[in-house]
């Protein structure tokens, strides 16, 4: 990854309070294309807050949002989707009585001047989408979801937001609640997204899982951002530590090189 | 190569797995059976029990006339029950609409009355009824979607609102005739043996042109099309169903008009809640509302516009029980038909959580609910065992229900 890469996505000093709580402070975070970057901090650390922030669900006190480069200004989850700003909640936010297809087009549904619907259409590209990332498991794309496995709930999720395309998806605890055999199935499928070019935000607490995926690390504590380090020049024992003692850095370009 | 990904690579690709031939369909319906989906079977099983039970009992009740009869009978239930499945896919439930049946009863009573100087034909003054019991349904609705009141508090305060309604409408009358033939031919008028081979065509027809409608639009799409020889096989056996069922209405005095209606409002529902924007809505803000709201569905208007639904279409069935005595008094949407209509919708398979049940549902427990309390008459049992019996078959069917909610849950791969 060249180091001269404009980052996609990027926040420069973003602040967010709820009453008296400071959740954000002064944060700085930076994806950039094709990387995988992995958010990691201790509970209340400010992660949800962050990507909630990114998602428009909520708007930020003070500080700046940059995509591409340029400024933006994120007032809701359209505005997100329109820059390609994807979220996958822990929740996953599927609808376990409708099938496979439906969940995909779900609130975008393909449908003709009559409102109706255009099943064979989304039928095709659905297929279409699960076999370009992989997702081989699911044996059929017509079944409810509430009889898939939570690995293939997790794909069918990660494959509904990047069908869209979509630049940056951002992956919240995605195998929390998984077994092993799932969580490989489901970190398989974000080493794939970052191969396609998009940019992944993975917001986890298995440090395992992020040494196997994420390209880079951010730390966040009590609000804000304690070091971005590269996976390849740090090790578990030193994110830990940031993660519990880390000293937030004044300056956000010292924070790029801090760890080394 | 890890092991996991050889695994996956060996693995089917993720194509649409459509049943390929007749054994293909029965193991994909005996797999759906055991994973909990098991469809209209319970109902139909039920009905072909019912049946056999009572003309074993007694000889005139499986006749060409007593089937008229039952459809008669079953036209006004059916038609509430579907507004009650669009209310329950949604999980939530509307108690308001015995009574707004009553309201819709009472209007169009009062709009047919000659010699007025509000007097509307009947047909206008059928359409009235429908839109009156819309606006309730808006308005109930309202509360529901915008200010979070729970429906069962909402309509159960219409319940009772709408009961004075109706007697304060009737208060100085007490009952009025309907005079309008137009409103009484809703539930008294057959149409001729011929008329009725006319419709049984017409329908075999539509039915036809729907599915070869589907098959063209899969092939331009690209998607596999299901084996030919089971849709032909479909086709038949539908178009085969319908002229069966004419003639035998045929044998009893002609094909009834309550019947026609409740089959065209059947396909007509059926086609909103399968084939639209907002049928596709309904299902996802029934089977989780805060994903469809984060997708970017309107669920307050999915909410308002359901309620709608369900009131209008109670309205509707009080013009047919109006129609069906030929009058209204002071118990119009009285009695059991808030109940029958709940029951119908549940017994039919329609789940009370939620996101899970069809249209057909509301044709299926009405026809079951009926054909019980048609038995029970023809045999001269009391009252009683009507009730106890229909109370045992809804206990049954939400039994069931949970049951299989259970099952399906745990039947996750």
């Amino acid at each position: 990854m060249a180091d001269t890469d404009t980052p996609i996505l990027e926040l420069r000093g973003v602040s967010k309070a709820f009453g008296p709580v400071q959740a954000l402070e002064e944060a700085d975070f930076e994806v950039r294309p094709g990387e995988v970057m992995a958010l990691v901090g201790d509970n209340g650390a400010g992660k949800s807050t962050l990507i909630k922030c990114v998602a428009g669900i909520y708007s930020i006190d003070s500080g700046e949002v940059l995509f591409e480069g340029r400024p933006v200004h994120i007032h809701g989850p359209k505005d997100a989707g329109r820059l390609g700003i994807e979220v996958v909640y822990q929740d996953l936010a599927l609808c376990d009585n409708l099938d496979v297809v439906q969940n995909m087009y779900l609130g975008r549904e393909v449908h003709d001047l009559l409102r109706r619907l255009k099943e064979a259409e989304m039928e095709h590209h659905t297929a279409k989408t699960l076999k370009s990332l992989s997702v081989t498991t699911i044996r059929s794309i017509r079944l409810a979801v509430a009889s898939l496995s939570g690995g293939q709930r997790q794909s069918v999720a990660v494959a509904r937001a990047v069908m869209w395309n979509s630049r940056v998806v951002i992956l919240d605890e995605p195998t929390a609640a998984l077994g092993v055999a799932q969580t490989r199935q489901v970190l398989d499928l974000v080493k794939r997204l970052a191969t396609q070019g998009l940019s992944v935000v993975l917001v986890s607490h298995n440090l395992h899982d992020i040494f196997e995926v994420a390209n880079r690390i951010t730390v966040l504590r009590l609000g804000r951002n304690v070091g971005v380090y590269e996976r390849a020049q740090t090790t578990q024992q030193k994110i830990v530590e940031a993660i519990t003692a880390g000293v937030p850095t004044k300056v956000p370009s010292v924070a790029e090189t801090a760890p080394a | 190569m890890t092991t996991v990904e050889a695994q996956t690579a060996q693995a089917q690709p993720a194509a649409e797995e459509e049943p390929e031939g007749i054994g293909e369909l029965v193991r994909d319906r005996l797999r759906r059976f055991r994973a909990g989906e098991v469809g209209s079977l319970p109902v139909i099983v039920g009905l072909v029990a019912i049946t056999i039970f009572f003309s074993l009992k007694d000889s005139t009740f499986l006749t060409a006339t007593n089937f008229n009869n039952v459809i008669i009978q079953m036209a006004g239930m059916t038609t509430i029950a579907i507004g009650v499945v669009f209310v329950l896919l949604l999980g939530e439930i509307d108690l308001s609409i015995g009574y707004v049946s009553g309201v819709g009863g009472v209007t169009v009573a009062l709009l047919q009355q000659p010699d007025t100087s509000y007097q509307i034909a009947g047909l206008l003054a059928i359409l009235v009824a429908v839109a009156v019991g819309a606006l309730i349904g808006a308005f109930q609705g309202s509360f529901v979607a915008l200010l979070g009141v729970p429906s069962f508090v909402v309509t159960l305060a219409g319940l009772l609102a709408w009961q004075g309604g109706i007697l304060q409408a009737l208060g100085t009358q007490g009952v009025i005739t309907i005079q309008d033939t137009t409103v009484s031919n809703v539930s008294n008028y057959y149409f001729s043996d011929r008329w009725g081979w006319g419709l049984a065509a017409g329908a075999g027809l539509l039915y036809t042109a729907a599915v070869l409608g589907g098959v063209v639009s899969r092939r331009r799409a690209g998607v596999r099309i299901k084996n030919g020889w089971l849709i032909a096989l479909r086709v038949v056996l539908v178009a085969g169903i319908c002229f069966f069922i004419v003639a035998v209405c045929n044998r009893g005095g002609g094909v009834p008009f309550a019947g026609v209606m409740i089959a065209v409002l059947l396909v007509f529902w059926t086609y909103i809640a399968k084939r639209t924007l907002f049928g596709r809505h309904v299902y996802a803000v029934g089977g989780n509302a805060e994903a469809a709201r984060r997708a970017g569905i309107n669920v307050k208007r999915i909410r308002i516009i359901v309620f709608m639904i369900s009131s209008a279409m109670a309205a509707l069935g009080g013009v047919v029980f109006a129609a069906q005595i030929t009058s209204v008094d002071l118990s119009a949407g009285g009695g059991t038909i808030l109940l029958d209509a709940i029951s119908a919708a549940v017994i039919g398979g329609t789940s009370l959580f939620g996101g899970r049940g069809e249209i057909k549902n509301a044709l299926l427990g009405a026809a079951l609910i009926s054909a019980i309390a048609n038995g029970i008459n023809t045999v001269q049992y009391s009252d009683a065992i009507k009730f106890i019996v229909t109370g045992a078959i809804l206990l049954a069917a939400v039994t069931l229900d949970t049951v299989l909610r259970r099952r399906q849950a745990a039947a996750g791969r």
